[in-house]
């Protein structure tokens, strides 16, 4: 990249030339208060905040007020930020914000982590010389997520412009004109996007604010807070949670330069409520409700093993550490994945291909910045929601291309879309049903898993005439092929997404033979595939039978007991399969963080510690270990980290399993090669700083010696921390931490989300020091595998297929209550050709019979939806868990 | 003119298509060369070359195939009516001159953005578009050129910033009419991010009579180093309010005392806005400047449409400051902080001042507040222009802002 010289104030600066000044001051340090500039949405030169004084050589003392934001670098620049009409600017700027915006800051969600604050006092504006009424407006009910304020609104538009432009929402809107606008939906209502919550943390002030954390409201200083990793799918977006009370009050978006960068789905920001639930399991307990002591509920598991054989199912949504304990405990033959059969195959198949190569694994930020795109079979929308967000940003990059061309720099956003328009770098999307993304794709192509195959066989066959030609694809299909084969042969950075969303290997092995030919026609591909859970690809490392062939040996071998890890078997099997499991088990143990149906028969429970209450490694949908940090330690119950029961039950049985999560880091990682990188994900436990630990409480939290004063006026010694080099403390270092470690994304006059700038090695780029977690996979560039074609049995009749809902398929966040009003009510999705035949129609409700089980539902029409499918949306309460493809008979209307 | 509008025959009969016959026989860059030789300049206000704008767009080849040229008839300007009494009266000379316009920048599709209150206008330039079709002089293969071009006219909904080139696009385009920024230059990514050239309609009206009577013609005919003729008129308490086209350079004397018989009876000339609300107050001193852009520009003032509003010694100047700024505040787009967040101030401020309630350090804030709404403050020249007539009623006229300081505050 190259660079100019900047002369400010005296100081000469080196910045890269392809950047504005407000971003290249920003990069080196220099505290210059902006409104409109955001880093993921570039300058639009609205806020007119970023005044700098533009001089003509060092002797001018003159010069004019330029706005920084909308200036490009150039070498030899001089400029000055104290110059008296610069800063005076600057300061007129903020008076005139606040002619209208509410001296509220003490009763505002805001206040403590406002970036309008920050600002003012920046400027150093304190006395208002205004004195006239203020403007008001009235407010919107935006739904769970997010509270509205908007007398608050300083206008910088930036709620729209990343709402609207860049992550393709349309209900929320500019309003109005002049000193009159309007931010807000045309009516009150529910935002619409996925994405709504970012808002919070785009928004500059109090505007648009979290609403679950507003309704059980700490200031930002008095939360103590954690690094963590989101558990709600496999993208593994990097979360900051905070707590107070023995609550999770929040969880923020922790910027990671290679996946999530500034922005989470709702999800992943509301999906943590599960954990306050106070009926959550809390004490250990046997099957009659008796409620036992920890130690005696130990001394009970470990007393399974001396009287015989003792299975163990792991799970995919706990971490390496869980897993590698009790495959430990029960011994490497008893322990099984939490997972289907079919759904172990699909993520076995899945490592592999990343594993194998020749594709690079995209991260999102690759994904972002892929200039021609394939998804095969993935609604990535609702199984991966971060990565759709990239892709609307992939299209793109056509855009930038046109901006290159006629020498817009690509900071300039409006002028890049002005110019761009409608033009998108390609997307061509082949799903069973419709996606999220339709709208953006260049075209799309609705047909079943088998003829999904077939069509990017058909595409593997153009990029190289030596694999065979797909069977039975009509001239429109062929032509489809050839145009998306063309264009990824175009573009310098093709992308294919696929995963285990469709339930399908055949499209997954095809995702894989389109990047073999894109390797043989001397492109570089990338591919992203998205798996069921947040630890996947960790457990599908790690290995082990599937539930299936726990039913096996259940039925075909003497048993002692099983022991369930943090899995609701109801999510990998129907519930009549998993009663006939359970029936054949004499002893159920289950460790759990939340009431499951396996909890309910458990003749010991064991409650588990949340996300939020332990420690661990995740490995994410791109092979990357990642490390999530314990954020409170809960109090008067038994709640622990599940590795902890287990390692207490393996001390009970004489077996030292350590004490702490690094034994187990360390274990885990020695006993299997492929997770051997997985103590470097984060620095250990004996991590020091000038000897001291992290703390966890800013250095204005307050209230500490009073918490607990109602119960006992001593001050409890803080909980010590024994697993990570965090402490339950507002004593420590908190300079130079570990990217992995920092749970508090704070600077000197920086206390809002703003103040990543100041953890970036450079603006959008990594955190200093590198961005967190360790990629486990190396796929080799050069490896040119065979075309495989998995086998393709298209059933005669109807099969099923998952059908996925970002709010509802996934298990722990659907329990939340905020999240809950989101979740669609349970149905069957068919075509209106397939409901015309069967005589059904949009909410008759009909009775069908898959796999032995008998199911009634009521009928929603899925008009994209391949004739032959019938669509079974993922983990909605009352749809049983059939494998995709399963054939699926029609019974009858149910009156 | 007569008092219907002129139709396409009687057009003819006086010279009409001649201006683009002449056009289409030239290569399109020498119609843009004899339009910057002949020296017209834009009659919109801001007065830029209208040949040099044209010869900003790409043209050959490698040029996008799509180019548009887009007339502003957005006239919004308080005290300026010149472009209504044109597609009023006659559109013909407009709709030819956009042809050639199309013509030179090789623009197939050309667009009228028209004021919403301008009904008789949006009429009659329908009536004209549907003639010039109905003879072939719209559409395919004008005039047997080969050269095609149609002409669409859009009514705004009604805003002052769509008078600013680039929140016309914006507008144009179903978008929230907010001014974008430069660069990149409409002439390279304008409407829906395509070479486009915005023209006033003024603009436009001189062009067919420069093509058919060539460029020493249209400079000889006036009377200053600014070509051409210029629609100028006069509003306020003078005799006869009015428009007329009269050689750029004339006297605003002239105007005042001849065209528009002077001041009405008992009224005497206290200050003038020599074209629209926003450009500076000139005094009666400096009613023998020439009404052209330069000279105008060096009395400290803009000649901006050439249309002066008149203020007498009977009507309240900060009344009349403050009616100037309320518009300029109620049409703000909203987009940029000084612009949307000042002027309101501004107006309360000089509300204040009226009722005789100023407090001390109104008049330093008012005088601040002109710089910081000007020039380069904002995002577009809308607050600037609006800070013009306040600056310079501060600077002849301070004292009036002084006496609305109340007495007691003072003494405080």
């Amino acid at each position: 990249m190259s660079k100019v010289t900047l002369h400010v104030d005296g100081r000469t600066i080196e910045v890269p030339a392809a950047t504005n000044l407000l971003q290249a001051l920003l990069e080196k340090g220099i505290d210059l208060p902006y409104f409109c500039w955001h880093p993921a949405l570039g300058s639009v030169g609205a806020c007119r905040q970023c005044a700098v004084q533009q001089l003509k050589d060092e002797n001018d003392k003159n010069g004019r007020v330029v706005m920084a934001c909308m200036t490009p670098c150039a070498d030899n620049l001089h400029l000055s930020l104290d110059h008296p009409e610069a800063a005076e600017m600057r300061k007129a700027v903020v008076e005139f914000l606040m002619t209208n915006h509410p001296h509220d800051c003490p009763v505002c969600e805001e206040g403590g982590h406002c970036h309008l604050q920050d600002m003012t006092v920046m400027t150093g504006h304190n006395y208002r010389r205004y004195n006239f009424a203020k403007r008001t407006h009235r407010n919107q009910d935006l739904g769970p997520f997010i509270g509205h304020e908007m007398n608050r609104c300083i206008s910088c538009y930036r709620c729209v412009r990343y709402y609207r432009d860049y992550a393709g929402g349309k209900d929320l809107d500019a309003f109005g004109s002049a000193s009159n606008v309007y931010f807000g939906r045309a009516s009150d209502g529910a935002l619409e996007s996925e994405f709504s919550g970012n808002l919070v943390e785009v928004c500059p002030t109090g505007v648009f604010t979290d609403k679950p954390y507003g309704e059980s409201y700490t200031r930002k200083w008095d939360l103590q807070q954690s690094p963590s990793i989101c558990g709600s799918c496999s993208i593994g977006c990097n979360l900051t949670v905070g707590e107070r009370y023995g609550s999770v009050k929040r969880i923020e978006n922790r910027y990671h330069g290679e996946i999530n960068g500034y922005f989470i789905c709702d999800r992943g920001r509301y999906g943590y409520q599960f954990t306050n639930d106070a009926a959550r399991p809390r004490r250990a307990r046997a099957k009659n409700g008796e409620v036992l002591t920890a130690d005696a509920a130990v001394a009970r598991a470990a007393a399974l093993f001396k009287s015989g054989r003792v299975l163990g199912i792991g799970s995919p949504r706990a971490s390496l550490e869980a897993n590698h304990a009790l495959r430990e405990l029960v011994g490497a033959g008893n322990f099984f994945r939490g997972e289907s059969k079919s759904c172990g195959e699909l993520n076995t198949l899945g490592v592999e291909i990343l594993s194998k190569g020749p594709a690079r694994i995209a991260s999102i930020h690759d994904a972002e910045t892929a200039d021609a795109v394939l998804v095969l079979g993935e609604d990535v929308l609702n199984t991966g929601a971060r990565l759709a967000l990239a892709l609307r940003q992939s299209v793109r990059q056509e855009a930038f291309k046109m901006a290159a061309h006629a020498n817009i720099p690509l900071w300039q956003d409006s002028s890049i879309r002005i110019l761009a328009q409608d033009a998108k770098s390609p997307l061509y999307i082949a799903t069973p049903a419709a996606t999220g993304l339709d709208e953006i794709a260049t075209r799309t192509f609705r047909d079943t898993p088998a003829r999904i195959a077939a069509l990017a066989q058909q595409i593997v066959h153009m990029l190289d005439s030596t694999a065979a030609p797909a069977a039975g694809l009509g001239e429109a299909d062929t032509g489809l092929a050839r145009e998306i084969a063309e264009a990824l042969k175009q573009a310098e950075r093709p992308l294919i997404v696929s995963g285990t969303g469709c339930g399908s290997a055949a499209v997954m092995q095809a995702a894989a033979n389109v990047c073999t030919a894109l390797a043989k026609a001397g492109k570089t591909p990338q591919i992203s595939l998205v798996f069921p859970d947040s630890n996947s690809v960790g457990t599908t490392l790690m290995g082990g039978g599937t539930l299936d062939d726990l039913v096996h040996t259940v039925q075909s071998s003497k048993l002692e007991a099983v022991i369930v890890l943090e899995n609701d078997l109801l999510r990998h099997m129907t519930r009549q399969a998993a009663d006939n499991l359970l029936a054949l088990v004499p002893h159920l143990t289950v460790i759990d963080c939340v009431a499951t149906s396996a909890t309910e028969q458990a003749n010991l429970l064991l409650p588990a510690g949340s996300f939020a209450e332990s420690d661990g490694t995740l490995v994410n949908n791109e092979g990357r270990a990642q490390r999530y940090f314990q954020t409170l330690v809960p109090k008067d119950c038994d709640i622990q980290e599940s590795w902890r029961w287990i390692q207490q039950i393996a001390r009970a049985c004489g077996r030292d399993f350590g004490d702490d999560l690094d034994a187990l880091t360390a274990a885990c990682a020695a006993a299997h090669p492929k997770l051997a990188g997985i103590v470097n994900a984060a620095p250990n436990a004996k991590f020091r700083i000038s000897g001291l630990k992290i703390p966890r409480q800013s250095h204005r939290y307050s209230g500490r010696t009073a918490m607990d004063a109602k119960a006992d006026v001593h001050e409890p010694r803080p909980p010590q921390d024994r697993d990570t080099p965090l402490a339950f403390s507002m004593e420590g270092a908190r300079n130079n931490l570990p990217a992995a470690e920092i749970p508090i994304f704070w600077a000197p006059r920086w206390n809002s989300p703003q103040s990543v700038t100041r953890f970036q090695q450079e603006i959008n780029g990594p955190l200093k020091g590198g961005d967190p977690g360790v990629r486990l996979l190396a796929p080799d560039a050069n490896a040119r595998p065979a075309y495989h074609a998995a086998a393709m049995t298209e059933n005669p009749g109807l099969c099923v297929t998952p059908l996925h809902h970002l709010f509802g398929s996934e298990a722990l966040s659907a329990r939340g209550a905020a999240l809950q009003t989101k979740i669609p009510a349970a149905y069957v999705g068919l075509s209106p050709a397939t409901a015309q035949k069967l005589k059904l129609s949009e909410g008759i409700k009909a009775e069908f019979e898959a796999a032995g089980v008998s199911m009634i539902l009521p009928v929603r029409l899925k008009p994209e939806l391949a004739d032959s499918l019938v669509g079974l949306p993922v983990g909605l309460k009352g749809v049983p868990a059939i494998a995709p493809g399963t054939a699926l008979k029609f019974i009858g209307i149910v009156a | 003119m007569g008092d219907s509008p002129l139709t396409l025959a009687e057009y003819k009969n006086h010279g009409g298509t001649e201006g683009l016959r002449a056009a289409l026989k030239l290569a399109p860059h020498d119609v843009t060369t004899l339009v910057k030789n002949a020296g017209l300049r834009g009659r919109g206000g801001a007065g830029f070359p209208t040949g040099v704008k044209w010869s900003l767009v790409p043209m050959g080849e490698t040029a996008p195939k799509q180019k548009y040229i887009v007339a502003n008839g957005d006239e919004m300007e308080p005290g300026t009516f010149k472009d209504r009494l044109l597609l009023e009266r006659d559109a013909q000379q407009f709709i030819e001159g956009m042809i050639i316009g199309g013509y030179a920048i090789q623009a197939s599709v050309g667009y009228v953005f028209l004021r919403n209150e301008y009904f008789a206008a949006a009429e009659n330039l329908r009536r004209n578009i549907a003639e010039w079709y109905a003879a072939g002089l719209l559409g395919d293969n004008i005039l047997g050129s080969g050269f095609k071009f149609d002409l669409y006219l859009h009514t705004s909904a009604g805003r002052y910033i769509c008078g600013e080139e680039t929140a016309l696009i914006s507008s144009l385009e179903g978008k929230r009419a907010i001014p974008r920024a430069k660069p990149p230059f409409p002439a390279q990514s304008g409407l829906f991010g395509k070479p486009t050239v915005v023209n006033n309609i003024e603009t436009i009206s001189n062009v067919p009579h420069l093509l058919h009577y060539g460029a020493d013609w249209f400079r000889s005919i006036s009377k200053s180093k600014d070509a051409g003729t210029k629609l100028f008129g006069a509003s306020g308490m003078v005799r006869k309010p009015g428009t007329w086209e009269l050689p750029m350079g004339t006297p605003a004397r002239e105007l005042l005392e001849v065209h528009a018989g002077g001041m009405r009876d008992g009224l005497k000339l206290k200050a003038w806005l020599p074209g629209g609300a926003s450009t500076d107050f000139l005094l009666p001193s400096h009613l023998d400047l020439p009404m052209d852009f330069d000279s105008i520009g060096k009395a400290g003032s803009r000649m901006g449409t050439g249309q002066m509003i008149v203020l007498d010694d009977q009507t309240s100047l900060l009344g009349m400051v403050r009616n100037l700024e309320k518009f300029f505040a109620q049409e703000s787009c909203g987009w940029c902080t000084p612009c949307r967040d000042g002027l309101p101030w501004t107006v309360k401020l000089l509300d204040r001042l009226i009722a005789g309630q100023g407090r001390p350090g109104d008049l330093e804030l008012l005088t601040q507040q002109t710089k910081l709404l000007g020039p380069g403050r904002t995002f577009c020249a809308h607050a600037p222009g609006a800070m013009e007539p306040l600056q310079s009623a501060l600077k002849y006229f301070r004292s009036e802002f002084e006496a609305g300081i109340e007495q007691q505050k003072v003494a405080a």
